[in-house]
């Protein structure tokens, strides 16, 4: 009986190992990703998941064997075992060096992402973009290029960037703080009010796709959402001047 | 004084009801009330929780409306972390078990002890208020972030909800800090003869290490949460900046940054983890120890261990910022120290499983939390890594990826340390042991819905869903993850019904439940060598002195295969 006990154990890592292999065959991953970078950040999610299965298995493991080989009606007494310096200060010592090796090798790709520094010399300014409760408003650059002036196109909840080129866009917010998530991109700023923040990144593929309030602004924080579309530069510039003809004749 | 004992405060028991009940200044009755605040604390907060599960399952019925949604989870987040499982685990725990361990009659400040309680009393009454005053309880999460949290207009629980919130916070800090004074003080110098720092359990060091923590990092939020009051009430402009706009209305304020309650926030808030985390660790070590008859391994390291994360928990908050707009090269710095944290926490990990190693098992309810606990830690610790590199937590930050892990570390950590404790010092308190069939019910019902619940979550973070949304159905990208709802709120209504079968279990057993003499488990620290409910004043006789390490388990040679903490060397 205590042997079948003890063997439940497994039922956490056998689980867990089951979910691990059901889930991404039902759709449960990360989406493709769609910028530059976006693979560059995934290869880490793969490389973590490779050392966290691992260690988790390993864990598990061992603690399922434990369980089961020193059950209390195996004979005689536990042992009075209580160090081994060498055990302790293998496994410190290992786990150390593994964590340090993805803590200092992961920064470059944060770099990449988010020091202003480092962003791509030939980026395009495409909007500056202001949260408020609960939608999200875009001001694109007009003809000459500038922000503020008399050409600037604005929407609501539209964003348009043109696909293969480095963009960028200012991330303001007006009233309470929000967040500018892209999935699909692996885009993810905190719009925060009296701030101006720099994003960038570069599309790699056309399509629609969901632009997502991540942080909590409000009872209407679930339906802050906008779209962008990901369109040729030619059909880009096209949307742009088609936006400003309808802005003029409304206004 | 009825002994001779030469110790301060053996005096006789209150006599009186309130005296002896209610006010009383014994650790071990605080210890239970505590205990028995945080179990009704608790079930206001499984029902919150139980609200949000059928809003998510079933988006189009609506069953609640957006804005009270957002204080569903707020709320739920506060009363769990500040007031179920600080008050059980820290305070509860602590209190009934530091005099007992280091060989002392009562706490250093008796008094002081009482006081706290009375003190976290009103803060549950306000906090419980919150939710009957006009606009609702607070809605600006469980972190409060202004300026969501600072201004009335923003929200609707933005109102006289989140004032009686911060009140509340403010008297839980004041009880809090009340209590962490005892603790560091009766730690230090109420230790009875013998009780090096070296000879102390476990359990006691890290309610030691979270005292200190919760002293260090408590004034923080206390200073935030005053700031935030006179940016709320007095005009002041700490965390608004210019040029706010609600409707057509700019609003006066100047000159502020919502980032400076962030850092403020997250000072108190990373620490916090390791306040509740830490002592559920030292109750799995003392009961792993107790039921596999054998030492834990490495206690000097594992005494190490804790104090590297207490060092390292103080210089970590910004890794809850990665993407709030911060400077991104302090996030640089953050994401390095986060994951060295783990490495201390890892190793108490691992000690916690070679302290299985040539032991004999026994698989009591005690235990079986104990190891579900170190299952826990593993997982919660692994999914960790996601979120501390910096480079993948710009993905998963906010995303239910984030509400899994934390589950799992201040959620099934935490409780299970409570559930261990209270099946393995119910004879202590009560003298009566718990049922174990019921105990043993509980342990499965719990396990087979919460793991694959709070595991489930993390996949709906791949998948991009995100943490506090109302209705997940308006986006088209998160089909997938969401489609996961239902089964979810399924399991969550399994593990609140096996969470009842512990309720039956807890009340029976503390009148109906198998009487026990003074060391139903054949463990050996201290608290084993007095009768079972221990008296007033702790022991009857002396106070026992420490003569040994506090784990003498496994020895050969003797009729029994253990030797008292008390025991005096041949």
């Amino acid at each position: 009986m205590n042997k079948l006990w003890s063997l439940l154990f497994l039922a956490v890592p056998v689980g867990s190992v089951g979910l691990f292999i059901w889930a991404p065959a039902n759709g449960h991953w990360w989406p493709k990703p769609l910028s530059s970078y976006g693979a560059d950040i995934d290869y880490f999610y793969y490389l973590i998941t490779v050392i966290t299965t691992i260690m988790f298995l390993v864990t598990e493991l061992l603690l399922t064997w434990a369980v089961f080989k020193y059950r209390s009606d195996t004979p005689g007494r536990a042992s009075h075992w209580h160090d081994n310096k060498k055990l302790e200060i293998t496994w410190t010592a290992a786990t150390a060096l593994i964590l340090l090796w993805l803590g200092v090798y992961q920064i470059g790709i944060w770099k990449d992402v988010k020091f202003p520094g480092r962003f791509p010399k030939d980026a395009q300014l495409v909007a500056e973009v202001t949260g408020r409760q609960f939608e999200w408003r875009f001001r694109y650059p007009g003809a000459d290029g500038k922000l503020h002036t008399v050409d600037d196109v604005q929407t609501v909840n539209e964003l348009h960037v043109p696909v293969g080129v480095p963009v960028k866009i200012l991330l303001k917010a007006q009233d309470v703080l929000h967040s500018f998530f892209l999935p699909n991109f692996r885009v993810k700023q905190d719009a925060v009010p009296g701030v101006e923040i720099p994003v960038w990144w570069k599309s790699t593929e056309e399509g629609v796709f969901d632009l997502v309030c991540a942080e909590l602004c409000g009872w209407g924080h679930y339906k802050m959402k906008g779209r962008i579309t990901v369109e040729s530069p030619e059909k880009f510039q096209a949307w742009l001047t088609k936006t400003w003809q309808e802005q003029e004749a409304t206004r | 004084m009825i002994e001779s004992s030469g110790h301060e405060g053996g005096h006789e028991a209150p006599r009186g009801f309130l005296r002896r009940y209610v006010f009383s200044t014994d650790h071990k009755v605080i210890g239970i009330q505590y205990f028995l605040t945080a179990v009704v604390m608790a079930l206001v907060a499984t029902v919150l929780a139980m609200l949000i599960r059928v809003q998510l399952a079933w988006p189009e019925k609506a069953v609640v409306a957006p804005e009270t949604y957002v204080s569903l989870v707020t709320m739920h987040g506060t009363l769990m972390v500040f007031f179920v499982v600080s008050l059980a685990l820290v305070s509860g725990f602590g209190n009934f078990l530091i005099p007992l361990h280091v060989g002392a009659r009562d706490m250093a400040y008796p008094f002081l002890n009482m006081l706290s309680f009375w003190v976290i009393v009103p803060g549950c009454v306000l906090m419980l208020a919150s939710f009957l005053v006009e606009g609702g309880a607070a809605a600006a999460g469980w972190t409060a972030y202004p300026p969501l949290s600072a201004l009335g207009k923003a929200v609707p629980g933005s109102g006289l909800g989140q004032t009686l919130w911060l009140l509340a916070m403010a008297l839980f800090i004041a009880s809090f800090t009340m209590g962490g004074l005892n603790y560091v003080t009766t730690i230090v110098n109420c230790r009875t003869r013998g009780m090096s720092m070296m000879r102390l359990p476990l359990v006691v060091w890290t309610f030691l290490i979270s005292a200190v923590l919760g002293l260090l990092s408590f004034p923080a939020l206390t200073a935030a949460a005053i700031l935030l009051l006179l940016d709320r009430h007095a005009g002041t402009s700490f965390y608004l900046p210019a040029g706010l706009v609600f409707g057509n209305e700019t609003l006066p304020h100047q000159g502020g940054t919502p980032l400076l309650f962030q850092h403020l926030f997250w000072f108190l808030g990373h620490p916090e983890v390791y306040v509740l985390v830490l002592p559920a660790l030292g109750i799995g070590f003392e009961v792993i120890a107790a039921f596999a008859r054998r030492p834990p391994f490495g206690y000097r390291l594992s005494v190490y261990s804790i104090l590297v994360i207490a060092v390292l928990s103080m210089i970590v908050w910004g890794h809850h910022m990665f993407v709030s707009g911060m400077n991104p090269y302090l996030g640089k710095y953050f994401s390095i120290v986060t994951v060295l944290i783990t490495v201390p926490f890892s190793v108490l990990g691992l000690n916690l499983i070679a302290s299985l190693w040539r032991g004999r098992i026994r698989l009591d309810a005690a235990m079986l939390f104990a190891l579900g606990l170190v299952s826990a830690i593993g997982i919660g610790g692994l999914g960790g890594l996601y979120l501390g590199t910096a480079t993948s937590d710009l993905y998963f930050h906010d995303s239910y990826f984030v509400v899994g892990h934390f589950h799992f570390t201040i959620g099934t950590v935490t409780f299970f340390g409570i559930y261990a404790g209270t099946y393995y010092w119910f004879p202590k308190m009560f003298g009566r042991r718990m049922d174990e069939g019921l105990g043993r019910v509980h342990f499965w019902l719990t396990v087979t819905s919460l793991f694959p619940m709070f595991l489930l979550m993390h996949y709906q973070g791949l998948g991009g869903l995100l943490r506090r949304t109302y209705d997940p159905t308006v986006y088209a990208y998160n089909a997938a993850a969401r489609g996961l709802n239902l089964s979810i709120t399924l399991l969550a209504f399994g593990l609140g019904a096996g969470q009842i079968v512990f309720l039956v279990n807890l009340f029976r057993s503390m009148f109906a439940g198998e009487r026990t003499g003074e060391n139903p488990w054949q463990a050996t620290t201290l608290e084993w060598t007095t009768e079972s409910p221990a008296p007033h004043g702790n022991w009857r006789r002396e106070v026992p002195s420490a003569h040994r390490s506090p784990y003498e388990y496994g020895r050969n040679g003797g009729a029994e295969d253990f030797v008292l903490q008390s025991a005096e060397k041949a």
